[in-house]
């Protein structure tokens, strides 16, 4: 199922397995993001564009919407109570919210080393070390990495309150697709979910595909979820008021 | 995991009470035990850590959960850093689940969660913006919003089925229950005594707490 013409594609850019990018998404763009060989991972953060100290906060949208994981029909909660973006569309059903990212550590101990010298660009690189990078182009650093969103990625929790990971949760060509409701500076990277379970260091690619989908109608799936999400809607559109 | 504490009130080396709704700080050095008491029972107490020598580094929710694949906090929990140091462990727990997904209250989350004229209401990080611009240890690490982040509700209860629901269940706590835990490093802590007035985990009634620290 598609949710945008093709002709109204602006732009589209693949990032590979394991590396990292950033950009300005503005209110009404929205982001197509394309598991292109199964099992990637896209951890995201979210920032304010203009304000960048309000953010993607991760237990205001638990908590909002009463879930562990967003799908379908979720939104993103800022700090400041407003909405900065929204799953319109999603082929996969769960995006893992609880579980942080990998460091340089974990890359090590879980896969070995492979490092430019060696390997150029198939070098192993960490997630943090990725949203860092990116988070310094734009003046940000240690103190704004907060919880992420993992994209693509399942992690459950059993009756004790005991993770596990749902290895294969997203299959090539499965898409989830992201409204901005705010201007939004989205970080993000494609290294592998901290808790994934394969042997070797082999994230998918991930296609990111923008077009304009315009702002939240009266009738949107993700407005209408929950009367949590109208008044995160209401909060955003008075902040955009002019 | 419950479990008591040896240690007695009498031999305490700080003993402090913090009203319903309330901020608190204070620093616990490496190797000090720290209580965290519900004196009348079902109060949630909205904690975050700092490393005392640099606040860059502070307690993070999501490398706790990920490093201990697991999501509630009980008698032997590691509460991780953001850079993966251990910064306390829990070593006694007569309430036996903390939360540490819920994050804290807010007046903007409050308009969105309960009504939009619940803004004017008091708020956990409307407690925890009066400590970062009144209090002098908090001020004189340069602690501000920037570094507020997903925190513990000691005493909370917010389960996760396996379906991934998640809900804000009836308070497990009672009247003397505790916490403890030793610090690992010498650390900042800042409390919200949590003042919700919406959900009904508190009773709709705010209590207030007790601070203890031993060497
Ligand atoms: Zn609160």
């Amino acid at each position: 199922m598609s949710t945008f013409n093709p002709k109204d594609i602006l732009w589209e850019e693949t990032v590979p397995g394991g590396n990292h990018w950033s950009g300005l998404m503005r209110r009404g763009s929205a982001l197509r993001f394309t598991d292109l060989q199964g099992g990637a991972n896209v951890s995201l953060l979210l920032y304010n564009f203009e304000e960048k100290l309000e953010r993607y906060n991760m237990p205001d949208s638990l908590k909002a919407q009463h879930t562990a994981f967003l799908t379908t029909g979720n939104v993103c909660y800022s700090d400041m109570g407003r909405v900065m973006c929204s799953f319109i569309h999603d082929t996969v059903g769960w995006h893992d919210t609880m579980c942080g990212i990998s460091d340089a550590k974990l890359i090590e101990q879980k896969y070995g080393v492979a490092n430019y010298q060696t390997h150029r660009n198939d070098m192993y690189r960490s997630a943090k070390d990725g949203l860092l990078i990116e988070l310094a182009k734009h003046g940000l650093g240690q103190r704004d990495l907060v919880a992420n969103v993992n994209l693509f990625s399942k992690v459950s929790a059993n009756n004790t309150g005991g993770l596990v990971f749902n290895a294969g949760n997203s299959k090539a060509g499965d898409v989830v697709d992201l409204r901005f409701d705010m201007n939004v500076l989205v970080v993000l990277s494609t290294s592998p979910h901290p808790l994934d379970t394969a042997a070797t260091y082999k994230p998918s690619d991930v296609l990111l595909t923008a077009w304009h989908a315009g702002n939240a109608k009266e009738d949107d799936v993700c407005r209408n979820k929950c009367e949590q999400n109208q008044r995160g809607f209401i909060n955003t559109e008075r902040f955009y008021a002019h | 995991m419950l479990t008591e504490s040896k240690f007695l009130p009498q031999d305490a080396v700080l003993s402090e009470t913090c009203n319903a709704g309330d901020p608190w700080t204070g620093i616990v050095k490496k190797g000090q035990t720290f209580r965290i008491l519900d004196l009348e029972g079902n109060q949630a107490v909205d904690t975050l850590f700092y490393n005392a020598d640099d606040a860059t580094e502070r307690y993070s929710a999501v490398d706790t959960i990920q490093r201990q694949g697991q999501i509630y906090l009980t008698t032997g929990s590691v509460l991780y850093s953001t850079e993966g140091n251990p910064m306390l462990t829990i070593t006694a727990d007569t309430c036996g689940r903390h939360d540490t997904i819920g994050g804290a209250c807010s007046a903007e989350s409050n308009t969105t969660r309960y009504a939009l004229s619940k803004r004017p209401m008091h708020s956990c990080r409307d407690s925890f913006m009066h400590a970062i611009t009144h209090s002098a240890c908090v001020i004189e690490r340069n602690i501000t919003k920037r570094d507020i982040t997903a925190n513990i509700n000691f005493f909370m209860n917010v389960p996760v089925t396996s379906d991934g629901g998640l809900s804000f269940a009836d308070g497990i706590s009672a009247p003397g229950k505790y916490v403890e835990m030793r610090a690992e490093m010498d650390v900042l802590v800042l409390i919200s005594n949590c003042p919700q007035l919406n959900n009904p985990c508190n009773a709709y009634n705010p209590t207030p707490i007790q601070l203890l620290v031993w060497n």
